[in-house]
């Protein structure tokens, strides 16, 4: 149990897969203008997440290792992955329109977010058993979504104020990400 | 088709079009494997290939391809010439193929590579499209080699393996995942005082 509290803080604070990991870079700049916005993307990025990493285990442990094929682990996993988010928004759509009417437009966005894939990978390559896999990949959406939160928070004041008009924007998000990454320095401390 | 074109195609990849500091996509792998400059070779080397490949098939397949079934035919096509790279790597250059890690793989979600295939192989001749990709391949590991190059001199006091000055205190922090971000706002920033 602690091992796998352990796990949980450690995937969140100290390798968060934003600020230490570099993963999910592209969704993270688009997406972290404004505090309503990130929540939605972050409980997207959750659920999608946890439903393609238990699904890519089972696959690699019940189909490519007995079969030996385990070379077409990265087009075996990407496909999962987009049909995966392709039905995730068609039953939202069905079952659940207000659901669908908060996340649906970040569901796109989410077959090309790197987390997906990579979470299923390390997985994988970490040989974590299923427990471990969902704690994980819990951490990793939390952290993600922590990230977002950080932010779009800081984001939405840095309109309101005067900066260089060269920084505006993207460049001084980068800087500032750069900034919020020294502070996460301070958990590694922790473990 | 003239050859100016050809060049055009390939030139607005660099500065134009550059894919990392204008279009900002592709951006993960830039800061993650930009510690070393070898490694930013390698990067960068591994996803021209992958672009080329896919952007001539993808293009030379433009009209057999069902439009409805089009995004997952791009993504195996990716991800074909994203296992070959990979293993590839794994038998010629382990080193390298350890650095880069999972990155490797994570080609194949590299949003330059499916707006590519997207944007501009789907609609237009096989040697437009492979010009296009060469050279937004190599506006990306233009951009790779630039950061890599600064934060290996400013982080180890290395470019390229070899030492560079003698009594110097190599600042840390640019070689840890901070240094990454700020080079890259700071980049941007220049580029678009530049570009004004």
């Amino acid at each position: 149990m602690k091992e796998l509290i352990l796990l949980l803080l450690a995937t969140i604070f100290v390798h968060n897969f934003v600020f230490a990991r570099f993963l999910g870079l592209c969704p993270y700049m688009g997406v972290s203008k404004k505090i309503s916005d990130a929540i939605g993307m972050g409980l997207a990025v959750i659920f999608v997440l946890l439903m393609a990493s238990v699904f890519s285990w089972f696959l690699q442990y019940a189909v490519l290792n007995p079969l030996h094929i385990e070379y077409l682990q990265t087009i075996v996993f990407i496909l999962v992955i987009a049909a995966l988010v392709q039905f995730v928004e068609m039953v939202l759509l069905k079952t659940s329109p207000a659901l669908y009417k908060a996340l649906g437009i970040y569901l796109p966005l989410i077959s090309t977010n790197c987390i997906i894939l990579a979470v299923a990978i390390l997985n994988i390559r970490e040989n974590y058993n299923l427990i471990k896999t969902v704690v994980f990949t819990v951490g990793a959406g939390l952290g993600f979504t922590l990230a977002l939160i950080l932010m779009s928070s800081i984001r939405e004041r840095l309109e309101l104020a005067d900066t260089p008009k060269s920084l505006k924007g993207e460049p001084l998000a980068f800087i500032i990400a750069g900034l919020i990454a020294i502070a996460f320095f301070g958990f590694s401390g922790m473990m | 088709m003239s050859s100016k074109k050809l060049l055009n195609e390939f030139t607005k990849g660099i500065i134009k079009e550059n894919p990392v500091l204008i279009l900002m996509v592709g951006l993960c792998s830039v800061l993650a494997v930009s510690t070393e400059v070898k490694n930013a070779i390698g990067m960068g080397s591994a996803m021209t290939f992958v672009l080329l490949g896919s952007n001539i098939l993808v293009s030379f397949l433009r009209n057999s391809i069902p439009n409805k079934v089009r995004i997952p035919v791009f993504l195996i096509i990716i991800g074909s010439f994203t296992t070959i790279v990979d293993l590839v790597m794994n038998a010629y250059a382990p080193a390298i193929h350890k650095n880069l890690g999972i990155f490797i793989p994570l080609i194949v979600v590299n949003c330059i590579i499916i707006a590519r295939a997207e944007a501009f192989a789907a609609k237009n001749p096989v040697l437009d499209s492979a010009m296009d990709a060469l050279g937004i391949g190599f506006g990306y590991a233009l951009v790779l080699f630039v950061i890599a190059t600064i934060r290996e001199i400013l982080g180890n006091g290395t470019f390229f393996g070899v030492q560079l000055f003698t009594g110097f205190n190599p600042v840390l922090i640019m070689m840890l995942p901070p240094g990454a971000f700020i080079t890259i706002g700071l980049l941007m920033a220049i580029l678009r005082s530049v570009k004004k």
